[in-house]
């Protein structure tokens, strides 16, 4: 990159507004939801593989660890699914109003967590075991 | 009226009528993502305590077989259409953008295909 040539003003310039936190927030939540990609795939494969393999798999998926990876994954999920609605929304040329986009972004955000609430809850109620 | 010249058009030349291709295969794989992958996390709940038997059972339902071939497909192309914009905004040096788009593309199809014949292998039962 040529040095001498000026360049815009870059991102820390800007303060952090709530609809500029969500739009960064969309692709870092892409990127992880790739990632987590791999854990289907993993899983997908282990029941392929046999009930040796899916039952270790199970072991695996069931560890604290990566149930916590799996509920940030979850969060992650509804996240990226909602704010992709909000997306939608705006190619079709609705929305941009900036008290619309305000109110869709808190909705986007409120949406997430309960959702991922109530699918860990069932999950834990199915269980019977905290995590 | 056409303004292009009759050279230009005897050559093919001018636009090849694929500048939105990317964008509106985001958004179809995005709207084909939006029930697919729902039904399957809703799914997921119940299975993910399910015994190896009941899992295989369920997958292979045929309606149950092409919609998980149909989310794979869908999910693979949307996260590599995705990750191949993240990579063009932030890696500059083209011989690294060359070489990160070659890597997650390779790693889409193949992470697909895998997850493929996995389905497939499960619901025509072969072991």
């Amino acid at each position: 990159m040529n040095p001498i040539k000026p360049l815009s003003p870059h991102l820390q310039i800007y303060r952090p507004q709530l609809t500029s936190v969500l739009s960064i927030t969309h692709r870092i939540t892409g990127i992880a939801l790739s990632i987590g990609t791999c854990v289907l795939l993993y899983w997908l494969l282990s029941v392929a593989a046999g009930p040796d393999q899916y039952a270790n798999a199970q072991q695996v998926l069931s560890c604290w660890l990566v149930r916590m990876a799996l509920v940030g994954w979850t969060w992650a999920f509804f996240y990226h699914l909602c704010n992709g609605i909000r997306h939608l929304f705006w190619d079709a040329g609705y929305g941009f109003a900036l008290s619309t986009a305000y109110k869709s972004g808190y909705a986007v955000l409120a949406a997430s967590v309960i959702l991922t609430g109530l699918i860990w809850a069932c999950i834990v109620s199915q269980q019977g075991s905290p995590l | 009226m056409s303004l292009r010249s009759d050279l230009g058009r005897v050559k093919g030349l001018g636009s090849a009528k694929q500048g939105v291709h990317h964008w509106r295969v985001q958004r179809l794989t995005a709207l084909a993502l939006l029930p697919l992958s729902l039904w399957f996390v809703t799914a997921l709940m119940s299975l993910v305590t399910a015994p190896h038997r009941a899992v295989v059972a369920w997958i292979a339902q045929p309606h149950i077989t092409v919609l998980l071939l149909a989310l794979v497909m869908a999910l693979f192309w949307h996260a590599q259409l995705g990750l191949q914009v993240v990579i063009e905004d932030y890696i500059h040096r083209p011989g690294r953008q060359i070489a990160a788009q070659l890597v997650v593309r390779a790693g889409a199809i193949l992470g697909a295909l895998a997850a493929l014949v996995a389905i497939l292998k499960i619901s025509l039962g072969i072991s």
